[in-house]
């Protein structure tokens, strides 16, 4: 099928594209990577009328590592994640789940700012920004991860807002991102993210709810001494999953449980 | 997200200009800004050999290079390749003469009924333009994006391995006949 007419105009400044966006009205949407939104227009499910490409804006497209943090600005493609020598030394988890985003032609195009703003309760940047206690900067604003992400498909942020940076706290210390899937490019049913930080273990799950979660419980049996499966089986507790056709509520939590072993034992 | 049954569709869109390199040659046209790469090279360019296969993005039969990296045409709209240079199936070799991916395709019969093939070969020249011998795995890897529903992918993955070798070694198979 074929998305239903609209307008288009093309931003070369952050400045550009939000007064763009303003003046074209609240039916308006930003586009950068668009693999999710054009299959969504595709079959109709988004109608927008207008569509303000930010694919130009140079200003949005940058890796520098800085003060401890990676700062990473919103139009850096998945391909660029998993070549660029600046994640792969500070922040290699970033690096690996971008590798297994997609397929090759996605990670072509599709951009970190995307998958954010996009807030796919199955994405794998949103545990990530989650687990480290992320910042999404926005043009007007910064906003912590946990604020950021607040339902399916549900941000806070405003309707002519636009995602400019992700800053990551940096580690390079042991790490794992496990996806439990049916095919290799598809989205994750469960996927479980484990980094260890300065601060102790941190532990997301994707896909157990409307928004990726931290592992809270695991975090706090390893910080007492727990062993890796004692700690992973606290991984599901408090998870409301929803079923679906891939999966029951209670298979979630037990993928849950099982990715997060794996991926504490596997950490790296 | 918006309901489904909200129609839009008598309006009478905008047209905006497009100008890009179509395997190697400038080209100007007006477009709707709701056509899709793979509709304006199809339709618009009348080259025909990057297929339509799923209304999902997920087939990778309209996989052509944007610049030399491989995307799924119809994932993208015409508008957003102002300024780049296209390269389709039809733009990988002088007419008369095969690429060695698809010699090598022809020569291990890496296709059952053929519709998926000009998006795994674009997505194979990819794959070899940037890791020239990849392993098992890598091959796999590079090739998740595409599927054929034929599942003739051994020979597939014995096509790509042959190229790989007939690239780097600078042998180029002539045009039989």
């Amino acid at each position: 099928m074929r998305p239903a007419p609209f307008n288009f105009s093309r931003a070369h400044s952050i400045a550009e594209a939000v007064s763009q966006l303003g003046d074209a009205g609240p039916e308006a949407k930003f586009i950068s990577g668009g693999q999710s939104l054009i299959p969504l227009m595709r079959v109709r499910l988004a109608q927008p009328s207008h569509l303000v490409d930010i694919n130009r804006i140079e200003e949005l497209d940058y890796i520098r590592a800085e003060d401890g943090h990676l700062h990473v600005g919103a139009l850096v493609r998945h391909a660029a994640l998993v070549r660029s020598e600046e994640v792969r030394r500070h922040l290699p988890l970033l690096a690996e789940i971008a590798a297994e985003t997609g397929d090759a032609q996605i990670r072509t195009r599709g951009t970190l700012g995307g998958v954010m703003a996009h807030a796919d309760a199955a994405g794998d940047y949103p545990t990530l920004a989650i687990m480290l206690d992320a910042t999404i900067v926005t043009d007007r604003r910064r906003i912590p991860a946990g604020d950021f992400f607040q339902h399916l498909f549900t941000t806070a942020l405003e309707t002519d807002e636009l995602v400019c940076e992700v800053v990551f706290p940096i580690s390079a210390r042991p790490h794992r991102y496990l996806k439990f899937r049916l095919r290799q490019y598809d989205w994750a049913i469960v996927a479980a993210g484990v980094q260890l930080t300065e601060l102790g273990w941190r532990v997301g799950l994707t896909h157990v709810g409307p928004t990726a979660v931290r592992a809270r419980g695991v975090e706090t049996a390893l910080s007492s001494g727990a062993s890796p499966a004692e700690a992973a089986e606290r991984a599901s507790d408090g998870l409301e999953p929803s079923s679906d056709v891939r999966a029951s509520a209670d298979y979630r939590r037990h993928l849950a449980r099982v990715l997060t072993r794996r991926a504490l034992e596997q950490a790296s | 997200m918006r309901g489904p049954h909200r129609c839009r569709t008598s309006r009478v869109g905008m047209v905006q200009s497009l100008r890009l390199k179509v395997n190697g040659k400038e080209r100007a046209d007006e477009v709707e800004p709701r056509l899709l790469l793979v509709h304006y090279l199809r339709e618009v360019c009348r080259l025909t050999g990057s297929h339509v296969g799923c209304d999902t993005s997920q087939c990778g039969a309209c996989t052509v290079l944007l610049n030399g990296a491989p995307v799924k045409s119809c994932n993208m709209l015409a508008v957003q390749a102002e300024g780049t240079a296209v390269t389709t199936i039809e733009g990988l070799a002088p007419p008369g003469e095969l690429h060695p991916l698809q010699a090598a395709f022809r020569e291990q019969h890496g296709l059952q009924c053929g519709f998926c093939t000009p998006g795994f070969i674009m997505a194979a020249v990819a794959l070899l333009a940037g890791n020239p011998d990849p392993s098992e795995e890598e091959i796999g890897r590079g090739l998740e994006g595409n599927l054929c529903r034929c599942t003739g992918y051994v020979n597939i993955r014995r096509a790509v391995k042959s190229a790989g070798l007939a690239l780097r070694q600078g042998d180029v198979a002539p045009l039989e006949g």
